[in-house]
């Protein structure tokens, strides 16, 4: 009687949270894969079973070039956070010996996560114009001659942004879990005679996997999911799943867009099923 | 204490490096908005002045920067409430263990990974087809809410795992109801972290723009209308709009950090009343 009646409360409490995710998730998703088997004329869709559009979606090369700078981005922009994201979490972790220090930075690097994207791209972009400040620096020091034309607008600027932007994602998961490890295994690894580098990569590196999985689940999805920064950044020149979806979006081929967006959903639960095998979320709170 | 080594001032000239390409780009259209009239989208300053500020609060050509900037902080704060009693609901909820918490669990964490435009799409399609009329108060506000649940819940979590039962244990040896066990005993104890989970709440939703692009409507928020923006105003005017909104994030920003401080001082001062024969 008294487990009935936890169960029904734990429910009651539960029941906000269902019903949200229910309305404004489930039901989205459910909507665009039936959408997805849709017709569409040029200024309307009609409810139909058709495999027109997969059909159309996996017999274009385009498709296969998108995907494939999709995964571009996320790889290079997952090994760049990480490799930032693991050097400056080991630094607040290890090397900052006073705990309000240690806060302090953690707040300086987790504060531009709380303010806006839009915003933080628009930033760059004084920075890597043709007459923009990189393009003078290297002028005046007579490194270049004439400006660099790649900085802004390019995939260089795009993966920029992007490590910008979810570097942050790829700290705070690591910096967690690196509290968490016992100091005193650092010592016995010293004792034992290990040199720093050492302990770093048979000891940290080890313990800190789960908050780099985390990590990792974050800048991948956001970066696979992404349209704007892409956009953005390259100023429409260069292209990636996301933006294909808003493009078709944009024309109101919303069948099209649905199925486009079936495939990137199912690659990235794919990615998120593979990484989660390394990782149990809910144990590293 | 120890001497540093020189793998500490390394790794700190990093830092330092890494805190700048942080900051770096939004204080200079912060330097940026000062301009002059006739200054341009890069150095050279051309002279300094509040021009582009003053140019802000006139009459614009295109948009409605203050329509959408009230929009938004009204957006924020129905999606901060919300966030913050949806998510200690369901905090609780999975203390308890009810059966279907591993699905719940699983459908949060896709919320959280799922590409943004799905929910935009998504959303949008289903209210085009029921004919309900799509407005930043509903359907944008459903959206945003699928992005900062799921991190209020991941907080709570968090909070949860640290939290000590024999507090909870001991309220109810003394008699307290299971209601007043949640309302004198968890929910101040947990206080200082719902003004986390609050923090989120606003931002991500103040700043949100994917989740928002297809559901908010004729008129929109903030960030929406600042992209609108990036495509046909090629003056500073869009740095000062930047800035103002920077700034205003910074003063959210520190409000609450500034409220979780004074919460956590109090605590200090009055938290215990052990020994004082009350």
């Amino acid at each position: 009687m008294r487990l009935t009646n936890r169960q029904v409360i734990g429910w009651l409490e539960a029941a906000p949270l269902t019903l949200v995710l229910l309305a404004f998730l489930i039901a989205p998703i459910v909507m665009i894969v039936i959408v997805s088997f849709w017709g569409a004329t040029e200024f309307s869709i009609y409810p139909a079973f058709q495999l027109d559009n997969y059909e159309f979606l996996f017999s274009s090369p385009v498709t296969y070039k998108v995907f494939g700078a999709t995964l571009k981005y996320a790889f290079i922009t997952w090994a760049l956070t990480l490799a930032i994201g693991f050097t400056v979490a080991y630094f607040m972790a290890f090397h900052v010996r006073s705990q309000t220090v240690q806060i302090a930075l953690f707040l300086v690097c987790t504060i531009p996560f709380w303010t806006s994207n839009i915003i933080r791209m628009i930033s760059w972009i004084p920075f890597l114009g043709r007459n923009g400040i990189a393009n003078q620096t290297l002028i005046s020091w007579g490194v270049i001659d004439q400006p660099l034309e790649w900085l802004l607008y390019s995939d260089f600027s795009v993966i920029l942004a992007f490590v910008h932007l979810y570097t942050l994602f790829m700290v705070v998961p690591i910096f967690n879990t690196m509290m968490r490890i016992d100091k005193s295994l650092l010592e016995a690894a010293r004792d034992n005679g290990a040199s720093g580098l050492q302990t770093l990569l048979h000891v940290i590196l080890p313990l800190t996997k789960p908050g780099i999985m985390i990590g990792t689940i974050f800048v991948v999805t956001l970066v696979m999911g992404d349209f704007i920064t892409v956009r953005f950044m390259s100023g429409s020149q260069r292209a990636n799943v996301g933006r294909l979806i808003s493009n078709d979006i944009g024309l109101l081929q919303y069948p099209s867009a649905a199925a486009t967006a079936v495939v990137l959903l199912c690659t990235v639960l794919i990615v998120i099923a593979i990484l989660l095998r390394f990782v149990n979320i809910r144990k590293e709170l | 204490m120890e001497k540093r080594s020189r793998g500490f001032y390394v790794l700190a000239a990093f830092f330092g490096l890494f805190v700048l390409f942080l900051y770096g780009p939004i204080l200079t259209i912060g330097i940026l908005s000062f301009q002059g009239p006739q200054g341009g989208l890069t150095f050279p300053m051309n002279g300094v002045s509040t021009y582009w500020f003053r140019d802000l609060f006139q009459e614009q050509a295109v948009g409605d920067i203050w329509g959408a900037f009230r929009r938004s902080t009204m957006l924020g704060l129905m999606v901060m409430i919300t966030t913050v009693v949806v998510s200690v609901m369901a905090g609780l909820a999975f203390r308890k263990r009810f059966a279907g918490s591993g699905v719940l669990f699983y459908a949060a964490i896709t919320s959280l990974v799922i590409p943004s435009i799905l929910i935009s799409l998504g959303v949008g399609l289903i209210f085009n087809q029921l004919g309900l009329k799509i407005h930043w108060a509903t359907s944008g506000f459903g959206a945003q809410l699928t992005w900062t649940l799921p991190f209020g819940l991941l907080i709570m979590f968090a909070v949860f795992n640290r939290f000590d039962k024999s507090y909870e244990e001991a309220a109810r040896d003394q008699g307290a109801t299971a209601w007043q066990t949640l309302r004198h005993v968890v929910l101040p104890i947990i206080a200082p972290s719902l003004i986390g989970v609050g923090l989120f709440g606003f931002t991500l939703s103040y700043d949100e723009f994917a989740r928002t692009l297809l559901t908010s409507g004729s008129y929109n928020t903030l960030p929406l209308e600042i992209f609108g923006m990036t495509t046909n105003v090629t003056t500073p005017v869009i740095y000062a709009l930047g800035t103002l909104t920077t700034a205003f994030s910074f003063a959210i920003i520190a409000a609450f950090l500034l409220g979780a401080w004074i919460m956590g001082k109090r605590r200090a001062r009055l938290g215990s009343d052990a020994g004082k024969g009350l």
